[in-house]
């Protein structure tokens, strides 16, 4: 097993405060381990920006974090807990140590400035020794590695298209050559060829620069091609997490079932698709034990009543992946912290 | 370029467009003016020297409405706008000179003091919302509710005076002569400034409410969150990305507001006398003085166009979407 470089642990995100607050985030414990790509999957609403959004301290108002701690290890120095930065340090480590390309990176760009200008003002408050030379060069070299050649520097964003623009925004993530990089749904608003032509470059670089993606998305079949692991998430819950060849051939969920019943695998035999029959829950109130219950074909008495746990399954011998589920043989036999 | 080609013939267009209107509003309205002058100096002309006044005025009633067009536009173009009846003989253009100084320095410095404060006062109250500067907007809004004339009386009433140190009337001392003495511009000073105040408090709010909501709608832009995530300064943040993009609508306000500071500046001149255009258009709609009325009409126009013109070019630098390629 790899180290881990960035550790969520028990991690709650809540909007708005007191008995109105919306949990959007609950008692997420998840593990990003140097060099590997940990896809994020699950439903429109099931609080993955939110996490992304919370890990950085992002929040937009009335998001707060409402407990749990974010263990980041630098490749040299001792672990820290990005949760108790104060705000000095965490601009510093914001971007050099965990960069992020939000969803929608369309919006990313200031509309009013050069790409060079926001790709060197990130350098310049970074590493303010570097001569205006370096910064220029190191921009220019970092979105030649995305394909933006070096003449587009000077161009304004709405000059770009928008997969050039989605390039810019991962050239930028990667210009201080952060150990993580955070991806919100990068692609998502780009067409199926361009999407993979992209996420090839990212796999590539990632070998090059030998750093940590949490990539998010609702499109499973495109994390089972690109990622290492993949975590499942659903309202606001992992329910399962597994290596990503075990969860596209054994899925232990239902709801990981359900979701990689509703794409059609690029690759590999073909799968009938189905949806998940019913809607993603409604976080103002959400149903009591397993939070999918009332949508699982499978559930049962149990499933109502008691908040399955995530655990490693006791029936399989697998310790590589751990699911939150009553069904027989995917009880923990312990619970993975 | 292309664009500021088109939008300079279109200010071209409108200038003759509004030019032509100055000319044929006198000859639309009722009553003659030479009836009026002639009126005022009490039957002391002579028949030949009341013609000549006709010529003179533009209202030759023997020449054609083409001719007389034509002589406008001659006369335009060589700076020529008419003597005045009110002050006769002096010339418009000499009159216009005398106060486009006086109503630029005062309402050009206080409209551009103005900009610069309600912005930078709306970026912080923007950015930072719900501080001190939030619960400091009604104030500034009530301020600026009262109605100019009475605001102005107000100050008069209450901070000029014979004993006070703030004039209630005029633009300088009345013994003074005008030019670069100290005496004079502390004069010129000393009264331009209850009127700059009250400009001030009366169009500060405008500004700041503009800028604090720009700010408030681009602080939730997603390059916002960007900047943040990136790790730069706040400041860095609310200046080169918050408020350089909240105050693209604002730089071609100031642009437009510019513009009216000739033709805005009517009551401020009207309540302390003060010896700028503003005034003058007063003087000139009492005495039926036509001519003046149509100096200061064309420099209101020209003004509008020049402002205009300028906000279009600010808009061109600030806004590189407008910008296109080519
Ligand atoms: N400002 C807010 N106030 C209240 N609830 C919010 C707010 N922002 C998000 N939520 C709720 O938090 C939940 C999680 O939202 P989030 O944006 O994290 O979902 P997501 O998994 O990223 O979805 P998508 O795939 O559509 O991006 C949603 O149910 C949403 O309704
Ligand atoms: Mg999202």
């Amino acid at each position: 097993m790899k180290a881990p470089v960035l550790e969520i642990k028990n991690f709650h995100v809540d909007y708005g405060l007191g008995s109105e607050a919306v949990q959007a985030v609950r008692d997420v414990t998840l593990t990003l381990h140097r060099g590997e790509v940990l896809g994020l999957a699950g439903e429109s609403g099931s609080g993955k920006s939110t996490l992304a959004y919370g890990v950085t301290r992002l929040l937009p108002p009335p998001g707060v974090i409402s407990g749990g701690s974010v263990i980041y290890h630098p490749p040299n120095g001792d672990a820290y807990d990005v949760m108790a930065l104060t705000d000095a340090e965490l601009r510093k480590f914001r971007w050099a140590e965990t960069s992020i390309v939000f969803q929608g990176a369309m919006n990313s760009l200031n509309p009013v400035h050069k790409i060079s200008t926001q790709m060197i003002d990130v350098i310049k408050a970074h590493e303010p020794q570097l001569s205006p030379s370096a910064r220029v060069a190191r921009a220019q070299e970092m979105l030649k590695l995305v394909g933006i050649s070096a003449d587009r520097m000077d161009a304004y964003p709405h000059q770009l298209s928008g997969g050039m623009r989605q390039r810019v925004m991962i050239g930028m993530a990667l210009v201080l050559e952060p150990q993580v990089v955070i991806m919100d749904e990068p692609t998502t608003a780009l067409d199926v060829v361009m999407q993979r032509q992209i996420l090839a470059q990212l796999v590539e670089l990632r070998e090059r620069l030998g750093f940590s993606i949490l990539f998010i998305t609702h499109d499973l079949s495109l994390l089972v091609e690109f990622s290492d692991r993949i975590a499942i998430m659903y309202g606001g819950r992992i329910v399962e997490q597994a290596r990503s060849v075990d969860l596209y051939k054994d899925s232990l969920h239902p709801y990981s079932e359900g979701l990689l019943k509703s794409f059609p695998a690029l690759r590999g035999e073909r799968r009938e698709l189905a949806g998940i029959p019913g809607s993603p829950p409604d976080l103002r109130g959400m149903p009591s034990g397993c939070s999918f219950h009332p949508r699982c074909p499978q559930a049962f008495d149990r499933c109502s009543t008691e908040i399955p746990v995530l655990g490693i399954p006791a029936a399989r011998n697998y310790s590589n992946r751990s699911v939150a589920c009553w069904l027989p043989g995917r009880v923990p036999i312990s619970v993975e912290r | 370029m292309k664009f500021l080609l088109q939008r300079l013939a279109f200010y071209v267009f409108t200038a003759w467009a509004a030019l032509t209107i100055n000319f044929f509003i006198p000859r639309l309205i009722p009553g003659d003016p030479v009836t009026s002058l002639i009126n005022k100096f009490q039957g002391q002309m002579s028949t030949e020297a009341i013609n000549s006044l006709y010529v003179l005025f533009g209202l030759d009633k023997n020449a054609s409405l083409w001719s007389q067009y034509v002589d406008y536009w001659g006369q335009v173009f060589h700076g020529d706008l008419g003597l005045s009846f009110t002050f006769f003989p002096t010339p418009v253009a000499d009159i216009l000179k005398q106060s486009l100084p006086w109503t630029i320095a005062l309402v050009g410095i206080t409209t551009f003091a103005s900009f610069m404060i309600g912005t930078s006062l709306g970026v912080v109250a923007g950015w930072r919302r719900g501080s001190i500067m939030d619960g400091l907007l009604p104030v500034t809004t009530f301020l600026s509710s009262i109605p100019y004339f009475w605001l102005g009386l107000l100050a008069i009433t209450l901070l000029a005076g014979p004993d006070s140190f703030f004039p209630s009337s005029g633009g300088y001392e009345p013994g003074l002569v005008p030019g670069w003495t100290g005496s004079f511009i502390g004069s010129a000073i000393q009264h331009s400034l209850l009127p700059a105040l009250t400009i001030l408090i009366s169009s500060v709010s405008g500004w700041i409410l503009t800028m604090r909501n720009m700010m408030v709608t681009v602080a939730s832009e997603d390059y916002i969150t960007v900047a943040h995530a990136k790790g730069l300064s706040e400041r860095r943040v609310m200046v080169s990305y918050a408020a350089r993009n909240a105050l693209l609508p604002n730089v071609s306000g100031f642009a437009l507001s510019l513009g009216f500071i000739v033709g805005g500046t009517l009551l401020v001149e009207i309540v302390f006398s003060y010896p700028g255009i503003g005034y003058n258009l007063f003087q000139a709609v009492g005495a039926k003085d036509y001519p003046l009325m149509q100096g200061v009409f064309l420099v209101i126009t020209l003004s509008v166009l020049v402002a205009n013109l300028l906000a279009d070019v600010a808009y061109l630098l600030l806004d590189p979407r407008t910008r296109k390629e080519g």
